[in-house]
């Protein structure tokens, strides 16, 4: 049992952890493209705002849903019953 | 606030104070035991979603029948400045102008009615299930207020979604037309690559599907978690020495993540939108 939660807890913490490294490098590389494209043509900004905070929430979804999974092992844990 | 104390008092753990705020209000009258099944009703979801709905269409009913030409209101422009933002999305993506007739306002009711949904987490975590508590007198009585944070309801709206994809496909290439694509299209068109060609599309009607619901459930539930742990947090304070240093991070908090979560409630209500329409404008694409 004892080490069935230990295990959970960890588990978590990697499923964050990982997550947020991967949507951490996503973002970062997606916004500093973002702000490169628009030193060279500040004229296509707006365009490229709407797609850049569409493509933000896309990165994003995968670490959130990540992140909505673990809180779920950690606080209504489905493996307990093991 | 009133469950603070009411927390302190009874004193369920963190564990349970979650798990009782997850539990949906169903069709059985307790909770969820397997995690499929089909027999199983989550009237709070179905409640609040049509709640949700009806303001929306109320709302916009209002505006547009006090819709002037003269100098516009403040809430009529906001308005048209919604209206023209969902056009324009939808111009740059649907080219039919015909399905445009229909998409159009589908994506702005998608819009507007995930944005109104998703908006129910800014509401204080336990005020309705506490007036819920209230009025059946039943202090374990269960309610989740946000319907999105609910994974039945964003797969029903992405099956929808999916629905609607297939009826374009068959309305702008014919049933033959479709099934020909089916069978032919990633890869070409020879027998030894049919069943290829279709499987792939199966697993990528699936994907597109299975993402878009789970993507604005996974963000809904994650932000509906993070909401139920501050309030842990303030729930905490009555119990300890250092008590008001865990009331004030509460408050600090949360009006930190609900700040932030308002960005996260437009973008993915915008996210579901602009998916819906590129989905809808995939299914006009011949291949």
């Amino acid at each position: 049992m004892e080490h069935v939660l230990g295990f959970v807890a960890l588990a978590a913490g990697l499923i964050i952890g990982l997550g947020a490294i991967g949507a951490c490098i996503g973002i970062g590389l997606m916004g500093g493209k973002y702000i490169e494209a628009s030193a060279r043509q500040p004229e296509l900004m707006n365009a490229l705002q709407t797609k850049m905070f569409l493509l933000a929430g896309l990165i994003d979804a995968a670490f959130l849903i990540g992140v909505g999974i673990a809180m779920m092992f950690a606080f209504a844990n489905p493996f307990k019953l093991i | 606030m009133s469950s603070a104390t009411d927390t302190a008092a009874h004193g369920p753990t963190a564990g349970e104070y979650i798990v009782h705020h997850l539990t949906h209000f169903n069709s059985t009258g307790h909770a969820q035991k397997d995690i499929i099944d089909f027999s199983v009703v989550n009237v709070d979801t179905l409640v609040f979603s049509v709640v949700m709905g009806v303001l929306g269409l109320l709302f916009m009913w209002r505006v547009a029948a006090s819709v002037t030409s003269g100098v516009p209101g403040r809430l009529q422009a906001a308005v048209e400045i919604l209206l023209e933002m969902v056009n324009d999305q939808a111009k740059g993506i649907v080219h039919s102008a015909e399905s445009r007739k229909f998409v159009g306002p589908l994506a702005l009711t998608v819009f507007v009615w995930i944005f109104l949904m998703n908006s129910m987490d800014f509401l204080p975590l336990d005020v309705l299930p506490n007036i819920w508590q209230a009025i059946t007198g039943d202090h374990h009585a269960y309610l989740r207020v946000v319907p999105t944070a609910d994974l039945n309801g964003t797969l029903g709206m992405s099956v929808g979604v999916l629905l609607v994809c297939i009826y374009y496909n068959i309305k702008i290439k014919g049933f033959g037309g479709w099934m020909h694509e089916l069978f032919t299209a990633p890869f070409g068109s020879h027998p030894l690559l049919y069943p290829i060609n279709f499987a792939m599309q199966m697993i990528e009607f699936l994907a597109k599907t299975v993402s878009h619901g789970m993507r604005l459930f996974g963000n809904m539930y994650a932000g509906e978690l993070v909401f139920m742990l501050i309030a842990l947090m303030g729930a905490a304070w009555a119990g300890t020495a250092t008590g008001v240093f865990l009331f004030a991070g509460h408050v600090i908090a949360g009006s930190i993540w609900a700040i932030f979560h308002i960005l996260i409630v437009a973008l993915q209500a915008f996210i579901f939108m602009m998916l819906t329409l590129v989905y809808v404008g995939q299914a006009h694409e011949a291949h």
